[in-house]
């Protein structure tokens, strides 16, 4: 992979912009930039391509501060995605540093997570990634079950999975929405919503909630699936791929996506290592790895789909990795669909999850049990558990210590988003600030994740 | 798949940078959990780490003595960063060595810890019929 980098240093002539004829010329806006480029050695391409990782900023003292300018991009910026705030020092049109500062969106929702029962769990945790809520509930219902030590019933998981995957889907669309947008393709903002309604209805069919579902809860899921729910599926099933196949006409093999894209944001496998990045970012940058093959969860293990790796890590494969990912995704939802148990929806475990409405008028001990968990909820053995699943973004894992009662005694989510926003400061520094906003989209940080 | 280690704080940084010489590339979460009037000493440090080429976990726990301070971590793993900022803001923990040990959720002038045990959530009083005023 490094051989393929170093080529492609000597074709481009400014690797960042790939702006192959040249006639964007640095030099003759910007003196320390060419300078910088005078110096170019075999040293300074590999830092600059990110083989290696080091923090590689120095004042250079020749240049004046007036060319360097401290700008603030952010909160309020429609392509920083929420309200995520960069410090961005400039030199000219080229990004020298950059500093992210989070915090605008906190809620305080690990100190709400101690407040709240097992059962209300995922009504906090769902709030945290608002784009892919599915994953948050089952991270938290996966370590309650865990440190139960309960099974949830066939039909339970495979919903799990049907419903998770779509919200994969869901959530790539979003991304690929709003990436299109930062990088001047509106129409693919259009696109991109218009696909997801189709899901978010047959989330709200569900679940009676378009985000925030609170669907998947400890011991199984909230309910049965809705009557008739395969002729949704087998819609999303028939016009998602062809509406793929139109972002592709419109956006695959056009010049101006390509070269806004195109060996742009580059991150190494090394970098992705280092900084912790996971998800399709990591595999963008050409490591298969993703948890639903490596560490399968809720049974994932018996459906087949590929992961598709790209090796260039720039934003163009980030966003191409994404297209793909939908297509799997699909795959998988067309496997759930075909193979659904049929059975219970949650664990017959009447201290865990609650009995139906209708036979509380009949029975006394449903009662009982009705009053027990929605009032005190139920006990969770002491010890701690750490679990993931392979979100949108990356590893979301949860983190749960547990003291024996019906709360847990600390609650933490360990949010890819969080993590790969440590990765901006990597992919934004010697770029235009043009480029920079494509590499924020790229990562596709969710603030509501970061933040918590 | 996971393994647990209990270590002490003298040995945290050393056993840290066996465990990326042994192969586990990636530091996936850090945190810590407040035993207040639980359990002495009262706060623990919980790192997890990740195999990728090994796909294995480990997570290691370290007891804070009473200066609440530990090593950083940053140096060897730079996704460290913003993670030891976090346990720095919600916890009062100091990290040493890091490179920039400031506050990352909380605003910079925020009294207090938020995630310790003795720091209040705070309530709206809800005002019923007839019940006597809260400010």
């Amino acid at each position: 992979m490094m051989e393929e980098n170093k080529d492609s240093v000597k074709d481009v002539d400014f690797w960042a912009t790939n702006s192959e004829e040249g006639g964007w010329n640095i030099s003759s806006t910007d003196e320390g930039s060419q300078k910088m480029l005078d110096q170019e050695d075999e040293v300074t391409t590999k830092i600059q391509m990110g083989s290696e990782v080091i923090d590689d900023y120095f004042i250079d003292d020749d240049i004046s501060d007036d060319e360097r300018m401290i700008l603030n991009m952010g909160p309020q910026h429609p392509s920083t995605h929420g309200v995520l705030r960069l410090q961005v020092e400039l030199e000219g049109e080229v990004v020298r540093r950059v500093q992210p500062v989070i915090g605008y969106l906190h809620t305080g929702m690990e100190k709400t997570g101690e407040e709240l029962n097992y059962f209300q769990g995922p009504t906090n945790t769902t709030r945290m990634d608002y784009l892919s809520p599915f994953f948050n509930e089952l991270v938290f219902s996966l370590a309650t079950e865990k440190l139960l030590d309960i099974e949830v019933p066939d039909r339970a998981s495979t919903i799990r999975i049907l419903m998770t995957e779509l919200n994969r889907i869901s959530s790539h669309l979003v991304a690929l929405a709003t990436g299109g947008m930062d990088i001047g393709a509106l129409s693919m903002m259009i696109f991109g919503f218009r696909e997801r309604e189709l899901i978010l209805d047959f989330f709200e069919k569900t679940t009676g909630l378009r985000m925030n579902h609170n669907f998947i809860r400890p011991g199984g899921v909230a309910a049965d699936l809705p009557d008739n729910w395969q002729k949704d599926i087998e819609k999303i099933l028939k016009v998602i791929p062809e509406k793929l196949k139109d972002y592709d006409e419109m956006l695959l093999d056009n010049p101006i996506w390509q070269g806004r894209l195109k060996n742009v944001g580059i991150l190494t496998t090394e970098e992705c290592l280092a900084y912790g990045i996971t998800g399709p970012s990591l595999r963008a940058s050409g490591y298969a790895w993703d948890l639903r093959k490596m560490q399968p969860y809720s049974g994932i293990e018996k459906y087949e789909f590929d992961i598709p790796v790209f090796e260039e890590g720039d934003v163009f494969a980030r966003w191409r990795i994404k297209v793909l990912e939908i297509f799997e995704s699909l795959k998988i939802v067309e496997q759930a669909m075909g193979n659904m148990p049929k059975g219970p929806f949650k664990i017959q475990d009447k201290k865990i999850t609650p009995p139906p409405r209708k036979r509380l008028d009949e029975s006394m001990e449903a009662l009982i049990h009705h009053f027990k968990i929605y009032t005190e909820g139920f006990k969770v053995p002491e010890g701690e558990v750490y679990t993931t699943v392979e979100s949108p973004r990356g590893e979301l894992g949860c983190f749960i210590v547990s003291d024996g009662s019906s709360k847990p005694y600390r609650m933490h989510v360990r949010g890819p988003s969080f993590c790969n926003l440590q990765a901006l400061p990597v992919v934004m520094s010697d770029s235009p600030i043009a480029d920079a906003v494509a590499a924020i989209a790229s990562l596709d940080p969710v603030l509501g994740d970061v933040d918590r | 798949m996971k393994e647990n280690l209990d270590i002490s704080i003298e040995d945290y940084f050393q056993k840290v940078e066996e465990l990326k010489n042994d192969g586990y590339e990636m530091m996936v979460d850090l945190t810590a959990i407040d035993w207040f009037r639980k359990k002495e000493p009262r706060f623990e440090v919980v790192v997890n780490f990740l195999s990728v080429s090994k796909n294995k976990r480990i997570s290691i726990k370290v007891k804070l003595n009473d200066e609440l301070t530990i090593p950083s971590i940053t140096s060897l793993y730079p996704s460290a960063n913003f993670y030891e900022r976090e346990v720095f803001d919600m916890f009062g923990i100091n990290f040493e060595n890091h490179p920039d040990l400031t506050r990352i959720l909380m605003p910079d002038d925020w009294v207090g810890h938020p995630l310790r045990k003795d720091y209040g959530t705070g309530r709206i009083p809800v005002q019923f019929k007839n019940a006597p005023k809260v400010d």
